[in-house]
């Protein structure tokens, strides 16, 4: 490309890796134009919390002042901490206000030219923010989502050009098994090894599939990471699909993240045009090509085999495996299909070299995982740890711990096929063993902290009563045994239950959990199997005593068999 | 790719009325070449179009994909997503998932109930506000939340939901 097509932006496409570095130079130089940037978050929290007024206002209070060429104000993606939302950042000083208003407009305008403004700002070096490690979530808040130069101009696609120009697809392969990451999807398993069986299948027709269904009640990671990084997570895909010989790409997103959805299709397109998707990108003989896939909003979708049931047409049945989808997928085609933050990892490894990404994390867990903070925590929001993290710095240190004088009492993980873990756990390290090993599940991520007012019978009855409604009834011991799980479950919180009840939904969730046919059914006793292990007593005294301790069931100390009182 | 039919195949079935909305809707189908992994996106097209899915739209795809009737109903009340009723003018969506129960969403239900008398997935006679649920749509970090008429609010508490759903009630 020669500096005459430069000023052509139309006609610019990114063939080699110096059209790359000249489209990242030129988009440095245009934002070194202006004096400062201002970002406003745009994720959930913060535009419920009113960000999309709060950005309207400062642009237009800028317009009104003839600031716009020194001050850029950009919508910007999620910083984390979504308790302090509204949020807005402003670069290079690194100053981040919360809990903005419209109101604040003039005030922020006003202390561009000088000091920031104390009682707005939030400490941007406190624990929540330095205890983090980031990989899938770096320059967090720092770019636009929209544009594709914000995301070239930090280093974007160098991955996905030395790849295609440097490496061969085993070497790829290679880097990725070295590098020793696991899938975020859940279970863990080993991303390379998932790859190369794919890319040793035999078949001139393969897919690449990213599970963003995230059908996970209390999880928003991969919402939030594909709403602010979709390039990034492209970019994963695209460098997959040359790995494993593929030519078509699916991402699978369901109909509640309509955010991420659009934020998708418009990075696809953006891709296209500067022909980083398409046929020959880079100049080599590689095609590929994405697409969206809007999934229906059932929490079965998740599992790989019934997303694929899904992406043909019909309903979201999971079938039996083996034969996996690297085997025999879509269309009985050969298939991988990763998580969105697996995907992630991937430009990040390649770019730093797999030995970076191996110092990170413990022995067996590599890298670092993005976890969904909720529930009875001070800090709510999205963060990104190093695994071995203990589950205590995560929850006192990085989340602030319980409010309002109130205690501590578990900590639930891995969704509907997780477990709680009590505060006498705390310091187990968070990775895929030791959380096996506590009963619960890594999950894609999510973390609910739980008071002393939660009752562990009700979460338990709470979760199951999900799983018989999301159960996909093709298998019968996971469509009638949630239901007979949950009617026991019921029983205990009314205070109708006897010990004999307590040893049949033992032995139920021993069925239930050894011959459903996929994972949903699997894992569906666990949140009871995990509570009965450390609440036992709880359930004692649901059903020997009568009462529900935490005073969830009915009034504190109360007979749960008598009817409450009417007045 | 899945086999699709053969480019002269009579698909050019006339839509069920000459609502020009149809005209999306056959756009979808021969986007996907009337193939059969067309019908969850074609259902999604309709019900974003119409608002819901009745009898006449699923027999018009089933036709126009040329798969049975049956199918068509099954993968519609099999997802979430898919309505068969038209919903009310306003809607109240309120989200069951973990960290939203954690946070009381139940009272959220209860503050709905206690003003409309709706119970989950009810509409009211007025057709003027109907109650839904979901599980979790990534508002986690405000729980409990709910999306009431599309925007999502969050930290909510009983009585400032009973104050949004009697705005709805008293306004004409
Ligand atoms: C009931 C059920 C729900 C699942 N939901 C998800 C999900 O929402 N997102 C996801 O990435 N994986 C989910 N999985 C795991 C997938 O089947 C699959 O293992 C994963 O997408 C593989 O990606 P990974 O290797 O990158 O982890 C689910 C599994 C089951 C059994
Ligand atoms: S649990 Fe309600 S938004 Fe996630």
């Amino acid at each position: 490309m020669n500096a005459n097509n430069l000023n052509n932006s139309k006609a610019q496409t990114i063939r080699s890796n110096d059209d790359l570095l000249l489209c990242a130079e030129r988009e440095k130089d245009r934002q070194a134009q202006y004096k400062q940037n201002l970002f406003v978050c745009m994720g959930t929290a913060c535009q419920s919390c009113g960000s999309t007024e709060v950005l309207k206002a400062l642009s237009s209070r800028i317009k009104d002042l003839g600031l716009e060429k020194d001050y850029l104000i950009s919508p910007g993606g999620c910083q984390g901490n979504c308790s302090q939302a509204p949020l807005v950042s402003v670069h290079p000083q690194n100053v981040l206000y919360q809990n903005i208003s419209p109101q604040n407009t003039n005030d922020i305008i006003g202390s561009l030219k000088g000091s920031p403004i104390k009682e707005l700002s939030c400490d941007n070096q406190s624990s929540f923010f330095a205890r983090q490690t980031r990989i899938v979530t770096e320059y967090r808040g720092l770019l636009n989502p929209e544009r594709i130069e914000d995301y070239i101009a930090v280093g974007g696609f160098s991955s996905l050009l030395k790849v295609l120009t440097q490496m061969s697809p085993s070497q790829v392969i290679q880097e990725i098994t070295c590098s020793g990451l696991r899938g975020r999807g859940g279970a863990g398993y080993p991303t390379g090894l998932k790859w190369s069986t794919v890319a040793k299948a035999n078949d001139s027709q393969k897919y690449v599939i990213c599970n963003a269904d995230e059908g996970d009640p209390g999880a928003f990671m991969n919402r939030n990471v594909l709403e602010d990084y979709p390039y990034k997570i492209l970019e994963g895909m695209t460098i997959a699909g040359y790995a494993v010989g593929a030519n078509q790409g699916y991402v699978y997103v369901r109909a509640e993240y309509d955010v991420a959805v659009k934020r998708v299709e418009n990075a696809i397109k953006n891709m296209q045009r500067l022909a980083l998707l398409g046929n020959s990108i880079g100049n080599t003989s590689f095609n590929f090509n994405l697409e969206v896939r809007v999934g229906g909003g059932a929490f079965v979708c998740g599992e790989e085999t019934a997303l694929i049931a899904s992406i043909e047409g019909g309903r979201a049945l999971p079938s039996p495996r083996p034969p996996y989808p690297a085997e025999s997928g879509l269309w009985g085609h050969p298939t991988l299909i990763n998580n969105v933050e697996t995907y992630g990892h991937i430009a990040p490894i390649i770019r730093n070299g797999s030995q970076w990404f191996a110092n990170i994390g413990t022995q067996k867990s590599k890298g670092t995982k993005t976890f969904a903070l909720s529930g009875c925590i001070k800090n709510t929001g999205l963060v990104e740890v190093a695994l071995g993290t203990t589950l205590r710095e995560m929850i006192f240190d990085i989340g602030g711990g319980v409010p309002e004088g109130r205690k501590f009492k578990a900590v639930q993980t891995g969704g509907p096929a997780g477990g709680c873990i009590p505060e006498s756990q705390l310091d187990a390290s968070i990775d895929y063993e030791s959380l096996k090993s506590l009963g619960s599940f890594m999950g894609s991520g999510g973390m609910i902290v739980m008071d002393d007012s939660s009752c562990m019978v009700d979460v338990a009855k709470y979760f199951m009563q999900f799983c018989a409604a999301e159960s996909c009834g093709k298998c019968i011991p996971c469509r009638v045994g949630t239901v007979h799980i949950y009617d026991l479950l019921n029983k205990i919180t009314k205070g109708e239950a006897s010990l004999e009840d307590l040893s049949q939904l033992e032995s139920l969730c021993d069925v239930v959990q050894n011959t459903s046919l996929c994972g949903l059914g699997q894992g569906a006793p666990n949140p009871v199997l995990s509570t009965l292990h450390f609440f036992k007593d709880e359930y004692i005294a649901h059903i020997v005593d009568h009462i529900c301790p935490a005073g969830a069931c009915g009034p504190k100390g109360q007979d749960l068999r008598r009817p409450a009182c009417v007045l | 790719m899945p086999s699709s039919s053969p480019i002269n195949a009579p698909h050019s079935m006339a839509p069920p009325t000459d609502d020009p909305r149809w005209r999306l809707v056959d756009t979808t189908m021969r986007h996907y070449g009337y193939a059969p992994n067309a019908l969850i996106e074609t259902l999604r097209i309709v019900q974003e179009s119409f608002g819901y899915l009745d009898a006449i739209a699923m027999k018009y795809i089933a036709r126009s994909l040329r798969m049975p009737l049956s199918k068509v109903y099954g993968v519609v009340t099999f997802y979430g997503l898919f309505r068969l009723k038209p919903p009310g003018e306003h809607t109240c969506t309120v989200c069951l998932g973990t960290a939203c129960y954690i946070k009381g969403a139940k009272n959220l239900l209860d503050a709905v109930k206690l003003c409309t008398g709706l119970l989950l997935g009810q509409t009211s006679a007025d057709n003027k506000i109907s109650l839904l649920s979901c599980r979790c749509f990534g508002a986690c970090g405000i729980a409990p939340a709910a999306i009431l008429d599309g925007q999502v609010i969050g930290n909510l508490n009983s009585s400032e939901m009973e104050k949004h759903i009697r705005k709805w009630t008293v306004s004409k």
